[in-house]
């Protein structure tokens, strides 16, 4: 699985600001400490506002905060907000190239497809943190 | 999971073994319980779980004078070629009770026994579209093990 760079910049973001616990980061320092461009980070902070995720805090020491739940919101649902991750295309393919090699590779490819999902879909935020800290006590 | 009407901090639980008398309360709100397990699949599990053997344990949460969770776990042993270890194979929390933190105390008592019973390693398969089930055991430091489950229609 190859993440393009927004999708990577979405995830590196939503997981520094959820560890932040409520407190604030100016995108010029994730920028820098991801070492990313300011311009392409700032696109990708404003698609995690659009969809709730974080809450951009205006004026002089503004910067962004975690707004999601943590323990409800998974990898897959920041991925999607930048890239598709569905199984149709494979399936889509098969159909419209039904030889018995095209539907036989598909199979394959649509299971795992959904492995992958399934994973995606049960890595909360809340689970990467404490992957990323597992000395914490968090529950 | 729905959402919970208690957080963690505020729920007094007490987590014991199962008696049969708790059965009719589990079936109440396991959801396995509308679709292929009934009363007798429930005092099955009862009679093979419920006794102190070692090697088997079926806890129940209580809350107060209600049953608002349990868990069923077992040693296996050399299954597949794998050393022993403990499969939590069952585990049902309350739906109004659910992230509370019921559901962690119970799996850590599990993992507490199959410790204690000599294993130091901890199963669970869950099906591919159960998102709950499935961030439950993730949250728990659960990860894919080197087993994959194949299966085929017969």
């Amino acid at each position: 699985m190859k993440l393009q760079q927004s999708t990577l910049l979405g995830l590196y973001a939503t997981l520094e600001l959820a560890r932040a616990d409520g407190g604030q980061r100016s995108a010029a320092e994730i920028a820098e400490k991801f070492n990313v461009s300011l311009n392409h980070l700032a696109k990708v902070l404003r698609t995690l506002v659009r969809a709730g995720l974080l809450q951009a805090v205006r004026g002089v020491g503004g910067g962004y905060r975690f707004l999601g739940n943590a323990k409800r919101t998974t990898l897959m649902d920041v991925i999607e907000l930048f890239e598709p991750v569905s199984i149709e295309g494979f399936e889509n393919h098969a159909r419209a190239h039904p030889t018995d090699v095209e539907s036989g590779l598909a199979i394959a490819l649509v299971e795992i497809s959904e492995m992958m999902q399934a994973t995606l879909r049960s890595i909360t935020i809340r689970t990467m943190l404490k992957m990323m800290n597992p000395d914490s006590t968090t529950a | 999971m729905n959402s919970s009407v208690l957080n963690e901090a505020s729920i007094a639980v007490q987590i014991r073994r199962a008696a049969q008398s708790d059965l009719a309360a589990i079936m109440a709100f396991d959801e396995r319980s509308n679709k292929d397990a009934n009363p007798e699949y429930w005092q099955a599990m009862f009679r093979r779980y419920g006794d102190d053997q070692g090697k088997q344990l079926f806890l129940v949460c209580e809350h107060g004078p209600e049953i608002v969770g349990f868990i069923i776990g077992e040693v296996r042993d050399w299954e597949f070629g794998s050393s022993p270890c403990g499969w939590v194979f069952a585990l049902g929390v309350r739906p109004d009770i659910r992230l509370g933190g019921v559901a962690t105390r119970m799996y850590r008592e599990m993992c507490d026994f199959f410790r204690r019973a000599g294993v130091n390693k901890v199963r669970a398969m869950v099906a591919r579209q159960d998102n709950d089930f499935h961030s439950f055991f993730r949250s728990q430091g659960m990860m894919a093990g080197p087993y994959v489950q194949l299966e085929k229609d017969l």
